[in-house]
Formats: structure tokens, sequence, C-alpha cells
């Protein structure tokens, strides 16, 4: 744990430019670390460690079924506005809805399904863990863990981060299925795309399907360790709890649009 | 997870038709609240000013790099439709329509309430679960005039302002990605743009819905710092409660504005 009292003071308005921005990289760049040591610890401790049976299973109902009404609810309606957007643009071109279905069905898979799902389970799973673990941390049960040598990393960490592995893949095609239902029954009814014309798989290849589960692999791992990063550096009270949630909404966002790049960018340029 | 004393289904769909029912009405009813106190006389213009500042410098580093990189993204994605059509010329058009009707409103919304809507309610819900807020009371000071009706305006003011600013990025970081991956000047890409395929009416079209996202995350934010209680596990109850709410409604809007606005 860090200790609050070690940090150099804080900013204030007569700083010069020079020395927040010096401020900003040795913060960005302590973040850095200390995410990439939570992610080693959690990695070793997946292997090495003992933590109590039916913890990830735990977990695992936590993140996946309880979030699947909400991820439905929000990927049912991406999958609506979007055939429904895409399909009013073609028709300003050419007036052939026949592809729509194809097209969205690629691009369901390999970029809307896995990015627009994870962001959503950042927001609910990314922010739930956050404040149960800055909680534990300010009312210092994670203190007392430690007492009791059982790292916090092992107890709390690792079973958040397996369950998430399996669930953000689950969950995701789960509702992505659910966004192609909805799609398809708005093309039905705003375009009379029949469903046999719609439920066309043949632009789905095997890239799409790798460049999709390998953005929901990516996504399932970075948001426990952004969030129970945020959640475990808590300081201060309620006030702590409250800003450890929202850097762990924000943080796994932004890793999830970062990863998105870079995911996206190769397997463009791999030609996938 | 075995629930032997769960209640039966039944039940709990109505309890959460009800507890929805609640939160929805509960938010109107502040938003009414709100708008009461809406003239300039009754609320603290000096909070609103400090609120606008605040916020805007505090999400303008992650709209940058969202922007940036959902520009790119939606260039990558494009690519391979426009190739098979043989038209890159029209990847300007793509890519602007994506960004300026839907992404870019709808990633700003998601970016700004996860920043800004989910600090809203922590500092709230530390108000008032460390009784910061019955003390405002005890002075006589409306706490809606102090603190929520300048942070509800600053946050639709500040919303709709970063969403201009991130379709411009948006659209500078598609054009980067365009020259980089295929090759298409940016000269073109922006021909593809200003060719008169997208009208003002796009452009429009996203800011309208920006604000209404706006209202759905300052309303939301607001509403659950308020309705804090349970010390400090209460306020990360709180923010989850918020940005859940916040981005449900984002979506729901969403469909419905993206039907009834031309």
């Amino acid at each position: 744990m860090k200790n609050p009292m070690e940090t150099p003071p804080p900013l204030t308005e007569h700083d010069a430019f020079l020395v927040r921005l010096g401020r900003v990289c040795i913060d960005g760049f302590e973040g850095g670390r200390a995410l990439s040591s939570l992610f080693l610890r959690t990695l070793w401790f997946t292997f090495r460690g003992s933590r109590p049976k039916g913890a990830t299973a735990h977990e695992a109902f936590e993140i996946g079924n309880k979030s699947l009404g909400f991820l439905a609810l929000t990927m049912g309606f991406i999958g609506m506005i979007l055939v429904y957007q895409s399909a009013v643009q073609l028709g300003r071109l050419v007036p052939d809805y026949t592809m729509v279905g194809a097209n969205y069905g690629e691009l369901l898979v390999r970029e809307l399904g896995p990015t627009i799902g994870a962001l959503m389970l950042a927001t609910r799973v990314g922010a739930g863990m956050a404040a149960e673990l800055a909680s534990m941390v300010v009312t210092e049960q994670v203190d007392a863990l430690r007492l009791c040598a059982a790292d916090p990393v092992d107890f709390l960490v690792v079973p958040r981060f397996l369950a998430s592995l399996v669930m953000t893949l689950m969950v995701v095609v789960l509702s992505s299925a659910f966004a192609y239902g909805t799609g398809a029954v708005t093309a039905f009814i705003a375009f009379d795309v029949r469903f046999d014309v719609f439920a066309n798989l043949s632009l789905i290849d095997f890239g799409d399907v790798m460049t999709g589960l390998a953005k929901c692999v990516a996504y399932g791992a970075a948001i426990p360790i952004c969030s129970c990063h945020c959640g475990l550096e808590a300081y201060g009270g309620s006030a702590g709890v409250g800003r450890a949630t929202t850097a762990a909404v924000v943080l796994s966002s932004l890793a999830i649009i970062v990863l998105n790049f870079f995911i996206s960018a190769g397997a463009f340029l791999v030609g996938l | 997870m075995a629930h032997s004393d769960s209640p039966s289904l039944v039940r709990r769909l109505g309890a959460g038709t009800v507890e929805t029912a609640a939160t929805i009405g509960a938010m109107l009813a502040l938003l009414g609240r709100i708008l009461a106190r809406a003239t300039p006389k009754r609320f603290d213009r000096r909070e609103l000013v400090r609120h606008l500042e605040f916020m805007a410098i505090e999400s303008l580093p992650i709209v940058i790099v969202t922007a940036l990189f959902t520009g790119a993204i939606v260039v990558i994605q494009a690519t391979p439709v426009v190739q098979r059509f043989g038209a890159e010329g029209l990847l300007g058009w793509g890519a602007g329509f994506g960004v300026l009707r839907e992404i870019g409103p709808l990633l700003t919304a998601l970016m700004i309430s996860g920043r800004v809507g989910a600090n809203n309610t922590a500092d709230l819900g530390t108000m008032v679960v460390t009784e910061q807020v019955d003390g405002l009371r005890a002075l006589a000071i409306d706490p809606l005039e102090y603190l929520v009706v300048p942070r509800f305006f600053g946050l639709v003011t500040t919303l709709t302002l970063m969403t201009v600013f991130s379709d411009l990025l948006a659209l500078f970081g598609a054009a980067i990605a365009g020259q980089a991956l295929i090759g298409l000047s940016m000269h073109g890409f922006y021909n593809g743009i200003a060719g008169g395929l997208i009208q003002f009416k796009d452009v429009a079209h996203g800011l309208i819905k920006s604000v209404a996202f706006g209202l759905i995350v300052a309303l939301s934010s607001c509403h659950f710092g308020l309705a804090t209680s349970g010390g400090a596990p209460g306020v990360g109850r709180s923010v989850k409660a918020s940005v859940v709410t916040s981005a449900a409604g984002i979506f729901a809007l969403d469909y419905f504005l993206s039907f009834v606005v031309p």
C-alpha cells in the first residue's frame, strides 16, 4: 500500500507548466508500473495460489449472470440503432438492403459485440469490483487479510480475474446473439428484409472470429486488473471509495478503447 | 449459487419493475425540482462556472484519447467494406457519417458518464454520508440550489461542447488512420466528408442526442448521489448504480432519438 503521506504535495495553480507536465509523466509511469506489477502478481497466483474454494464461481455468478440482463438491454438497443442507421445511409446510395445483414453480422463479430459489450461490462463490473475492494481497503479489511498472511491479490484479485476472463466471453457471445436478433427484427419491420436474407453469415470468416475472440480475452483480462488496481489503491474514507470507483470506470473504459485500436490495427495489418 | 430463500421469479420480476418505476419517478421529480430553480437568480452562478471549468478540464485527456482512437477504429473497420464495393473515395463519407451521427456522441457520453458523472455521484454521496448536506440544510442553504443545479447544467453543457470537440478530433484520427492504412490522402478523406452526402442535419442529429445524453447522465448522477446511504460502501454502490443507469439510459434514448430526430 502506498502511504498517502509519502506522495509529494498536490499541485497548485502557481506551479510552472513544466512541473505539471513532469508530474503527469511520473504519475503515468508509476500507474503503468503498478498495473503491470498487479497483472504479473495475478498471473503468478493464478498458478501458485491457494484461494478459497468456490470464490471464482461466486465471482463468475456476480460478473456473468447478474450482468446478462443489463448487457442484453444495451446490446439489444445498439443492434436496432445500427441496423436502422446503416440501412438508412445505404438507402441514400443504393437502395438494396440484401447485404445489410451480412455486413452487420461481420461488424458485430469483429468489433461491436466485444467492444460495446466490454464497455458496458467495464461500467457495471468494473465499478462494482472497485467499490467492493475500495470499501474493504478503507475499512481495513484488506489489512486484516495481510495480517492473516493471506495475500490480497491471491484472495481478492485472482478469483475476479479468472471469473472475468471466462464470463466476459460468455456474456459477450450471448448478448451479441441478442443484438443480432434485434437487428434482424428491425430490418424486417423497417426495411422488409426477410429473416432468411438477413441471416447471411457468408462474410464472417476465420479472421473475424479470431479478432473477436482475441478482443474478448484481452478485455476480460483488462477490466478486473484495472478495476482491482483502482480499488486496492483507495485511501481516505467514503470520498476515497468514490474516487476509486470513478477511476476504475475511466481506466477500464480507456483500456478497452486503446486495446481495441491495437488489436484491430494488428488484425488489419496481418490481413485477418 | 443456491438461493434457497430467494423469492419466486414473479415476485422478483415485480420487485424489479417497481424499483425501476420508483427510480424513474424519483429522477423525473428531481428534474422538476431542478427546472423550478433554473432561473439564474435561484442557483449559485459562481458554482456553475467553477463546475464548468473543472468538468471540462478534467475530462479533456480522456475525450482526446477516446476520440482519436475511435476515429481510427471506425476507419479500420470500414475499410474492408468500402474496398468490397471498390469505393475508397466513400471512406470519408462512411467514417464521417458513423462518427457524427452515432459513435461520436455515444462514446463521448459514455466516457463523460464515467469521468464526470461518476465523480458527481461520488462527491454528492460523500457529502450525504458525512452529513454535510444536512449541515447545509441547517444553515438554511438549499442543497439543490447550491449543489445540484450547478452540477446539472454544468454537465449538460460540458457533454454537448465535448461532443463537438470529439467529433472534430475523431474525424482527424480517422483521416490519419485512412492515410496510414490504405494510403488515402487526407485531402481525399475530407473531400468525402464535405462532398455533399453528409449534411448539416447529420451533425445536428448527433448534437441533439448529446444534449439528451447529458440530461440523463446529469439526472442519474445527481439522483444516486443524493440517495446514498450506508457509509463508505454506500458511496461505492451509488457510483455503480449511477454509471449503470446512465449507460442504460444513454442506449435507450439513443434508440428512440435515432427514429425521432431526422
